[in-house]
């Protein structure tokens, strides 16, 4: 699909504002995104005991929307999606944290009790999602009042999905965002696939932005596999709320080239489409193209990420993979503050 | 007769009521072309059209809302929730609308809401739910959940044919572990309210359904030989709304019950069970009516805190022992 450039008004193009070690931090996110994604997929059905989802062909707006954050302890709080690794990573979570999540390992972020990117720091600003979808919109809407309340400048970011939008409480939390003029800024991931659904079963406006202009909420449409389109969007949107002008929504156009989770054959997807994608359209081969073409990195540079995120990669799977599953009975402390534990039920003392 | 899973069990109820009653329709998220995420709707898209199979938004609210409101049209249809665990996301729409409709409205809404639930699957805490407790105390509707191939067929076919809401729970633990002949060309119906002596036995009885039904079997089965205890196991099969007879027939026959349920403990089930005992058949009780269940929390993923969460029929074991033995 051929995009118009959609540049939001006032936005500074991305190219003048960026360093190179700028741009060759969000390339090194970008690898470290589908490097680990491979890694956890050698592990499917062995350690990896749960469904995996990729963000394969995402990875872009993922990373670049996360990068516009104030990154940091106690700055921005995003919320990602279970497609949003790169968000993540840019947030600060280590790969051997995703490692962990995946293999339910003891030593996880959630110890064994949550799923692959279910998971959270607030210090480092991010909040994990759960899996009923749009939830985290009135959360973060939440979190962006806690901001405004406190007269912080800070400002949430959350992602929702094509399909999400069709849930209740994203729109509960979109309104609620506008009302109150938070400091949210809403990506909303047009991907074109809700597991099997394509966008015209989801709904009937073309672009979701049409969906957020409902609400009173400014909102744009750009190309999800443009890291600068996202970047500079996001980076509006941003600095906009943080200056207390309210809620932004920013819809990014994009392509999720892997199944729902890696169990779904995608047999529904046409197989020109997944190559197209791929070979004309996959956000990082545009990222290093537009950076080589512009001559603002050299070659030399991409290569050492690349082999830097290879051992990062591997070091992170020696530490953790053979590491131990939680022992049963940490099952029982942690539902509430007081009292300490669930109760060990009799029969298992019998 | 021909074996088929539960799940195929499920599949054919649903497709013979499709075929019996124009009236009959699916909705839910992925149940058209995809077939549904467990394929229990694969190929109905292409028999009956996508009119009679709807691939709708992610919005369980309006799958339930609309599925009342085509009911009360005369409709017969069949909401899918992907996962059971997204029906919080319709329980307004399920309590406050549906349930309510006939006693405040006269309004008569013949829905059945479908889907996957259950644990022991490594599915963490949004895909392993057990929600029937929340509806149990919910007036207005019925709540049936099958463990055999047999009733997996009988009861969809059932809660179609009935005039009021029913939820039907379908253990995903269930779908392809269990196997069954079932005759063919010959019409399989389970009455909504019966529940079924799965085994019989004189010492002690375990009320179960759904997937800890099957453990408490293999209990009973141990049991019997490594102890010689008889123990009579009893199939719910409806919850709600629950047959009193059948409950007070076996404690009047063992005078000891061991409740097993996969839901969590407190508010579960298995305390209305044992209330109910309590109320009817009290001095007929050699011993306290115990539960096995899930503990009290939220249900994590890791292997090692899930299979220490649920129950498992070596806890049956060990608690069926202590109550033979009271």
């Amino acid at each position: 699909m051929a995009l118009p450039a959609t540049r939001p008004t006032g936005a500074v193009p991305a190219g003048a504002v960026l360093s190179s070690d700028q741009l060759l931090e969000i390339y090194y996110y970008l690898r470290l995104t589908r490097t680990l994604e491979e890694r956890v997929a050698l592990y499917r059905q062995t350690k990896v005991i749960g469904g995996l989802f990729r963000s394969l062909g995402q990875e872009g707006e993922s990373v670049a929307s996360a990068y516009a954050l104030e990154r940091g302890r106690h700055k921005d709080v995003l919320s990602p999606l279970i497609r949003n690794l790169g968000s993540l990573l840019v947030m600060g979570a280590r790969p051997v944290e995703i490692l962990r999540q995946y293999m339910a390992k003891a030593d996880s972020p959630t110890r064994g009790r949550e799923l692959n990117v279910h998971f959270n720091d607030l210090e480092k600003g991010y909040l994990g999602q759960i899996s009923h979808l749009g939830d985290m919109i009135p959360v973060m809407a939440g979190i962006a009042l806690s901001f405004k309340l406190r007269r912080e400048p800070r400002v949430g970011l959350v992602y929702i999905g094509d399909g999400g939008t069709s849930t209740g409480t994203f729109h509960e939390g979109l309104n609620l965002a506008a009302v109150q003029r938070l400091p949210l800024v809403v990506i909303g991931e047009y991907n074109h696939w809700a597991y099997s659904t394509p966008p015209e079963k989801q709904f009937a406006v073309k672009d979701l932005a049409e969906k957020a202009k409902g609400y009173g909420v400014p909102a744009v449409t750009v190309d999800g596999n443009d890291v600068f389109a996202v970047y500079e969007a996001t980076r509006f949107a941003v600095e906009r709320a943080r200056r207390g002008k309210g809620a932004h929504f920013i819809e990014v156009k994009t392509y999720r080239r892997k199944g729902h989770a890696e169990h779904d054959d995608q047999h529904y997807v046409a197989k020109a489409d997944l190559e197209r994608w791929a070979k004309e359209d996959d956000p990082i081969d545009r990222y290093v193209q537009r950076l080589l073409t512009a001559d603002l990195v050299g070659e030399a540079d991409l290569k050492d990420i690349d082999d830097r995120v290879r051992v990062e990669v591997d070091q992170a799977t020696d530490a953790c993979v053979d590491e131990p599953l939680p022992p049963a009975e940490s099952a029982l402390p942690g539902v509430y503050v007081d009292p300490p534990a669930a109760e060990k039920l009799w029969f298992k003392v019998l | 007769m021909a074996e088929v899973t539960f799940l195929e069990a499920l599949r054919q109820g649903l497709w013979e009521e499709m075929e019996r009653d124009e009236r009959v329709f699916i909705l839910g998220e992925d149940v058209g072309s995809y077939g549904g995420a467990f394929k229990v709707t694969d190929g109905f898209s292409k028999r009956f059209g996508e009119s009679r199979v709807i691939d709708t938004p992610i919005s369980e609210a309006a799958i339930v809302g609309a599925a009342a409101g085509a009911a009360h049209m005369g409709l017969r249809p069949v909401a899918e929730m992907q996962f059971i665990d997204f029906i919080s996301c319709a329980y307004d729409m399920l309590t406050n609308y549906v349930a309510t409709a006939r006693y405040r409205a006269g309004l008569s809404t013949p829905m059945v809401v479908r889907g996957p639930c259950g644990g022991y699957v490594r599915g963490g805490p949004f895909h392993s739910q057990n929600p029937e407790a929340a509806f149990l105390h919910t007036p207005g509707l019925k709540i049936v959940y099958p463990a055999t191939a047999r009733d997996a067929k009988g009861l969809i076919k059932a809660s179609i044919r009935d005039e009021d809401p029913v939820l039907y729970l379908e253990h995903k633990w269930l779908y392809r572990r269990i196997k069954e002949q079932l005759p063919e060309g010959e019409e399989i119906l389970t009455p909504i309210g019966q529940a079924r002596i799965a085994r019989e036995g004189k010492h002690l009885s375990i009320i179960s359904y759904g997937a800890t039904l099957w453990k408490s079997l293999e209990a009973a089965e141990q049991l019997e030989k490594a102890d010689g205890v008889s123990v009579e196991v009893l199939d719910l099969r409806t919850l709600l709304p629950m047959d009193d007879a059948a409950i007070i027939a076996t404690v009047k026959k063992t005078n000891k019950v061991l409740i097993v349920h996969e839901d969590t403990r407190t508010g579960g089930i298995a305390g209305e069970i044992a209330a109910r005992i309590n109320e009817q058949a009290f001095e007929w009780l050699d011993g306290p009516i115990m539960r096995v269940t899930a503990h009290d929390v939220p249900l994590p993923y890791a292997p090692t805190l899930e299979d220490f969460v649920l129950p498992q029929t070596d806890d049956i074991v060990k608690a069926a022992r202590w109550l033979a033995a009271y």
